[in-house]
């Protein structure tokens, strides 16, 4: 089985509309990802965001619209074609979703072991670069919960990128965490960006994460795209609501 | 009319779990037999379900073999029967409180620890993690914890049985003196094919129910945290219910062939 490229999007969402009983959370939501942009998604709590990028990756399945990645219909798509796609989307999950019955270097070789792809020494050594570009290699021994919370965003990253993600999905990257360790997820994102080349989708209300790495924003309000634009545009939006964000 | 309105909600409800309960059971005996399997992960589990139940199930074992045997004395000497008691305790042992009492204490302890545990997991998007990595979790974390259970829970039968007749020899030498060829020979004297297979069979239904019932209740876990803990209880409390569900049936059928 092949997938396809038939565009310049890595990712494209076109109105899509998904609801949970009566709840409404997204409308008509479209947006688009290009080659190598980190695209900063804003909104407030509760207002679709993760469900947005759980969509993207086929966690959860939109009542209607189209998503599109790297040209392939997610909805489309049987298990093996869906796994396919997977394997070239990274996505960080807002708790790091560690493995928690298993140390960090389990945790880091257990996504390389199930697709039996490397082995022996290439494996160990695969580890340690992941957490050497995460600036951990200490904890490669430790289980996750002797990890701080910023620790775990790290690996959790590292157990991600060890993969060669194409395109990365972060979701609220910075939740929980103090300014500086947010900071450093934050040059973290972009340092991934420049030295994989990814193109990124950034789940945030963390404004100076947003500053620190949006290369375009979108905010979200009731369901749909509100408003679109760099950090400045935004920052000067004649909308006060959209305004209210930067302040 | 609110009565009437509750209880069709409740059958309602009811239904729709056992509808869900039968769609997860179907996905386990597609996922099963199809490669690959997760050898590595079964053999983990197997060693936390039988080896680390060993100690809680022995103990049970051994002071069920020996209180039966001293409660059940003084009536058999009432009757002249009291060389009766080796045999009495065995066939009571094998073919029926060393299955459900084992069975019983495994839905307490391995069912709450896999409803808690896939729960847990679930909270912590750990299995959204497995299956965006291409993994597929139902085999990964379900099929090796329902084989794992449904393959221990025999052999801790066995080892149960074992173990309560050594609590047993115990008891008949407090009051008199038996030696253990004697007892073991009685033992075996009494028992036969058709006390002992259908005795395993119905631990592997025991094993694969408390494995199913656990991993339901932990993979469907909803609420966050307090989720988890709703799902704990309800795996011991279901697969409690269902020990005794398949015990009734099991032997209705043994009766049919004896």
């Amino acid at each position: 089985m092949e997938t396809v490229k038939t565009n310049n999007y890595e990712v494209e969402v076109k109105n899509l509309q998904i609801s949970f009983g009566k709840d409404d959370v997204l409308t008509d939501l479209s947006l688009s990802l290009k080659k190598g942009e980190n695209l900063v998604v804003l909104g407030k709590s509760g207002s679709g965001k993760s469900v947005l990028i759980k969509c993207i990756i086929g966690l959860i399945d939109p009542d209607e619209g189209t998503i599109m990645v790297q040209g392939n219909n997610i909805s489309e798509q049987d298990d093996n074609n869906l796994n396919l796609i997977r394997s070239k989307v990274g996505f960080l999950f807002q708790s790091a979703a560690l493995y928690d019955s298993m140390t960090v270097r389990e945790n880091l070789e257990f996504p390389l072991r199930r697709q039996n792809t490397v082995k022996g020494k290439k494996l160990t050594s695969l580890v340690e670069d992941a957490l050497e570009n995460v600036g951990l290699s200490d904890v490669i021994d430790k289980m996750p919960s002797e990890l701080s919370g910023g620790m775990r965003k790290r690996v959790g990253l590292a157990r991600t990128l060890i993969l060669k993600p194409e395109i990365m999905l972060y979701d609220e990257p910075t939740t929980g965490l103090d300014p500086i360790t947010s900071t450093e997820i934050s040059s973290l994102i972009v340092h991934i960006q420049k030295k994989y080349k990814t193109s990124s989708i950034i789940i945030t209300h963390d404004i100076a994460c947003t500053k620190n790495v949006a290369d375009r924003i979108i905010v979200i309000r009731d369901g749909v795209c509100a408003a679109e634009g760099t950090y400045k545009e935004l920052e000067n939006s004649g909308d006060p609501w959209i305004r209210s964000f930067f302040e | 009319m609110n009565q009437a309105n509750t209880t069709v909600v409740a059958f309602r409800n009811f239904f729709q779990e056992v509808g869900q309960l039968t769609s997860f059971l179907v996905k386990f005996f597609k996922q099963v037999f199809v490669p690959p399997y997760e050898f590595d992960e079964f053999a983990k589990q197997s060693f936390i379900v039988g080896y680390k139940s060993l100690p809680l199930v022995g103990i049970t074992g051994f002071i069920m073999g020996l209180v039966l045997t001293i409660q059940l004395r003084p009536t058999l000497v009432d009757f002249g029967a009291e060389s009766w008691l080796p045999a009495m305790v065995a066939l009571s042992i094998i073919r029926e409180i060393g299955p459900v009492i084992t069975a019983l204490i495994c839905a307490g302890k391995v069912g709450s620890g896999i409803g808690a545990e896939i729960a847990s997991m679930k909270v912590t998007e750990q299995i959204d993690a497995m299956e965006v990595s291409g993994i597929n979790p139902f085999k990964y974390i379900v099929v090796t914890r329902i084989v794992a259970t449904t393959l221990m829970i025999p052999l801790l039968v066995i080892f149960s049985d074992f173990i309560a007749l050594m609590g047993s020899f115990l008891a008949v030498n407090i009051k008199s003196d038996v030696s253990i060829t004697l007892f073991i020979t009685q033992v075996f004297d009494s028992l036969d094919f058709m006390d002992v297979i259908p005795s395993l069979i119905k631990a592997l239904f025991f094993g694969f129910f408390i494995g199913l019932i656990g991993c339901y209740k932990g993979y469907t876990s909803s609420n966050g945290t307090e989720g988890v803990g709703a799902s704990a209880n309800s795996a011991v409390v279901v697969a409690s219910l269902l020990v005794f569900i398949i015990d009734m049936i099991a032997a209705q059928i043994t009766s049919l062939f004896t």
